[in-house]
């Protein structure tokens, strides 16, 4: 089938961007990082993991615990990064029109929810014998699960509409909203937590973290920023071709109606 | 000598080598036309050749994705828009509203003058102005719906199907509706199997889509 | 000016008349509110403590359910589209729209809030109080509303999905508007809640035109 190349330019009369943004090129550029991505991603997780469960210190208060927040710290970075792709590429489809933004935001966001899922789960771990509890309304648990509630219905919004090219820049708006809001979503229920609860509970930033914490911590951030480059490529890619599928089927549906009248 | 009142600033419309595409699509290309005061042009083809598509991208509703639309003698200062009549497929009609209020509305809305009895009685809806809109037939109600041209006075009308849900009569009726607008200098855009009545033929013209993109296909 | 009012009146019409929502989110706001004791129990002084927080989630709630009509009838009708044809830019026409359906579903339902304040044995300068906060937030919920309404008018049964977008984005405004009644711990609280509902409505206010006609204007492709 050649309707990609009848339609859209080829990739040789583009700039430097448009042409790694041209769904047919992506393919064929990303082809080429998939595994070495896969194997620093790998490399890191296993060296994050084996200095957090070998290679640093139990908190002398918590314990063995404190160790869970070398999955739920970079897991709480990358829902509120994950976001931010969104926003990004939510600006890129409804300026530039472009299809590769609307295939970067869709891949994206079930990989936002499943990392603040991850985030919220470990947190909650990690508050039953912290605070004595699963759940706390503290202000960043109450922030992050608004988080995800965000980004489960932007995943329904886009299981709902048929035609997803369509549904690509309309959902755009509806992720700037979600951006400018978010930060006030955070401010309020800071505000109200401070309200309702003054007595906060332990903050983990600040310098106070001594470096066996903090490099477990730092290879962990990479490993799991990695791991979502990786994840977010691969989910792209299938999205495209996906595409693709569904337009073949289309063209042929279209040549059997015009065969037949 | 033709009389110019519904055009008095002589607007033409300038389309060339207009396409469009939805999805890596192309739905129509290679449309081009001019459509001079007093002209109509009749968008003809088979189902799903793209005619709705074509008209959504005249009126400005789709993005084009090549060739060129002009209007010419438009004061730069207004939006093309403002120039333009469209009736789709669904009439735009609110049932729980009287005839005669639906009809003020889009005469305020589009900042008409006092036109909406004249409107009413051309619709032959005059007997019952003040009946909610839910006790019209189809027929009724499509009329009602194009009666929307006349409240307010706009060069080009932009006509998606404006016969569906229209009688024999209806069809003369809206016949006589594109004749007289055009006998003004006005320009008529229609997707329509209509044959327009009382017009020289040279007045009208036909604009065959979706040959082109099926040539492409086959 | 004559375009907006045209929109104003005639949006206004239909809410008003038979098969119209105003009289349904009204009655819907006052059974809300009035089926919680049956929940919380008939203890007086329990349902006063709550009783802003109730009246603000009938409202919420409330007015998630007109929402779906505000853009989705003219969409489906072909009236937006000859609408977008008038010289008044579709950012106003949203904006008249958005002022007749506040007027029509969040006005009676704030007028109607002593009722609710009575079965609540709220004390009268609380109602007073609580009317003013909704007074003051009950146009970013309608705003957020308009949003998540222009997002899925192209949806067949995009009522479902609506309310789900709207909820978490209404957050600020529930907090900020049941703070502004509740006693806080800390002092001034109430005062600070009641500036920030207001400067969240204006912000809403300013962004939400853009919003739902670009989203508008999408679903029309």
């Amino acid at each position: 089938m050649t309707e990609s190349k009848s339609q859209e330019p080829t990739p040789q009369d583009l700039g430097f961007f448009s042409r790694i943004a041209h769904p047919g090129y992506f393919l064929e550029w990303s082809r080429y990082f998939i595994w070495p991505l896969v194997g620093i991603a790998a490399i890191l997780m296993a060296y994050g993991l084996y200095l957090a469960f070998f290679n640093s210190p139990a908190d002398y208060q918590q314990g063995e615990t404190v160790r869970i927040m070398y999955v739920h710290v970079p897991s709480a970075w990358l829902s509120q990064f994950c976001y931010a792709i969104m926003a990004a590429a939510a600006i890129g489809s409804l300026v530039w029109r472009h299809p590769l933004a609307d295939v970067s935001a869709k891949a994206a966001a079930p990989l936002g929810a499943t990392f603040t899922a991850i985030a919220l789960i470990t947190g909650a771990l990690w508050g039953a014998p912290t605070w004595g509890t699963f759940w706390e309304w503290d202000g960043r648990m109450t922030s992050t699960l608004i988080m995800l509630f965000i980004y489960l219905g932007i995943i329904a919004l886009w299981r709902t509409f048929e035609d997803q090219v369509r549904a690509g820049r309309i959902i755009a708006v509806i992720t700037l909203v979600g951006a400018i809001n978010v930060p006030i979503i955070k401010f309020s229920v800071d505000w109200w937590n401070t309200l309702h609860q003054p007595a906060s509970v332990f903050r983990l930033d600040g310098p106070t973290m001594p470096p066996s914490i903090l490099l477990p911590l730092f290879v962990m951030f990479f490993a799991f920023s990695f791991l979502f480059l990786l994840l977010h490529f691969i989910s792209m890619r299938t999205e495209i071709l996906r595409r693709r599928a569904r337009a073949i089927e289309r063209q042929y549906a279209q040549q059997l109606r015009t065969q037949k009248p | 000598m033709r009389k110019n009142g519904k055009n008095p600033e002589n607007i033409a419309l300038n389309v060339t080598d207009l396409a469009c595409e939805r999805g890596g699509f192309e739905i129509f290309a290679n449309v081009s036309f001019t459509a001079k005061p007093g002209e109509v042009i009749l968008l003809r083809g088979p189902n799903g050749a793209g005619k709705s598509t074509c008209l959504a991208t005249l009126y400005g509703v789709l993005p084009k994705s090549a060739g060129d639309i002009s209007f010419e003698n438009i004061d730069p200062e207004r939006e093309p828009r403002e120039y333009l009549h469209i009736v789709g497929h669904v009439p735009g009609v609110k049932t729980t509203l009287t005839v005669k209020e639906n009809l003020s509305f889009w005469a305020q809305l589009y900042g008409g003058t006092e036109n909406v009895l004249p409107a009413i009685e051309a619709a032959g809806l005059d007997a019952i102005q003040d009946s909610e809109a839910s006790i019209l037939s189809a027929g009724q109600t499509r009329r009602l719906g194009l009666a929307r041209l006349l409240v307010a006075n706009r060069p080009i009308w932009i006509l998606d199907e404006p016969t569906s849900a229209l009688d024999k009569q209806g069809d003369q009726w809206v016949g006589q509706l594109i004749a007289d607008h055009c006998a003004e200098g006005g320009i008529v855009i229609a997707a329509t199997h209509l044959e327009i009545p009382h017009l020289a033929p040279e007045a009208v013209k036909t604009v065959m889509i979706g040959q082109t993109a099926m040539d492409h296909a086959s | 000016m004559k375009p907006f009012l045209a929109v104003l009146t005639r949006d206004m019409k239909l809410a008003t008349r038979i098969g119209g929502d105003s009289l349904t989110v009204l009655l819907f706001y006052i059974m809300t509110g009035a089926i919680m004791p049956f929940a919380i129990g008939p203890d007086k002084d329990q349902l006063a403590q709550l009783g802003p927080a109730i009246i603000w989630i009938s409202a919420l709630l409330s007015l998630l359910l007109a929402l779906d009509r505000l853009f989705r009838m003219d969409h489906e009708d072909g009236s937006l589209l000859a609408m977008r044809q008038a010289s008044l830019p579709l950012e106003m026409i949203v904006v008249a729209k958005i002022c007749a359906h506040w007027v029509t579903t969040a006005l009676p339902l704030i007028v109607a809030t002593p009722v609710l304040a009575i079965l609540l044995n709220l004390e009268i300068d609380q109602t007073l109080r609580v009317i003013f906060t909704l007074l003051v937030g009950t146009p970013a919920l309608i705003c957020f509303g308009a949003i998540g309404a222009a997002v899925t008018v192209s949806i067949k049964r995009g009522g479902l999905i609506a309310p789900i977008l709207i909820l978490p984005l209404s957050i600020p405004t529930l907090i900020f508007g049941v703070s502004a009644v509740s006693s806080g711990a800390i002092a001034n609280a109430q005062d600070a809640a009641l500036l920030f509902l207001a400067g969240f409505t204006l912000l809403s206010l300013v962004f939400t035109p853009f919003a739902a006609a670009l989203a508008l204007k999408m679903a029309a492709e």
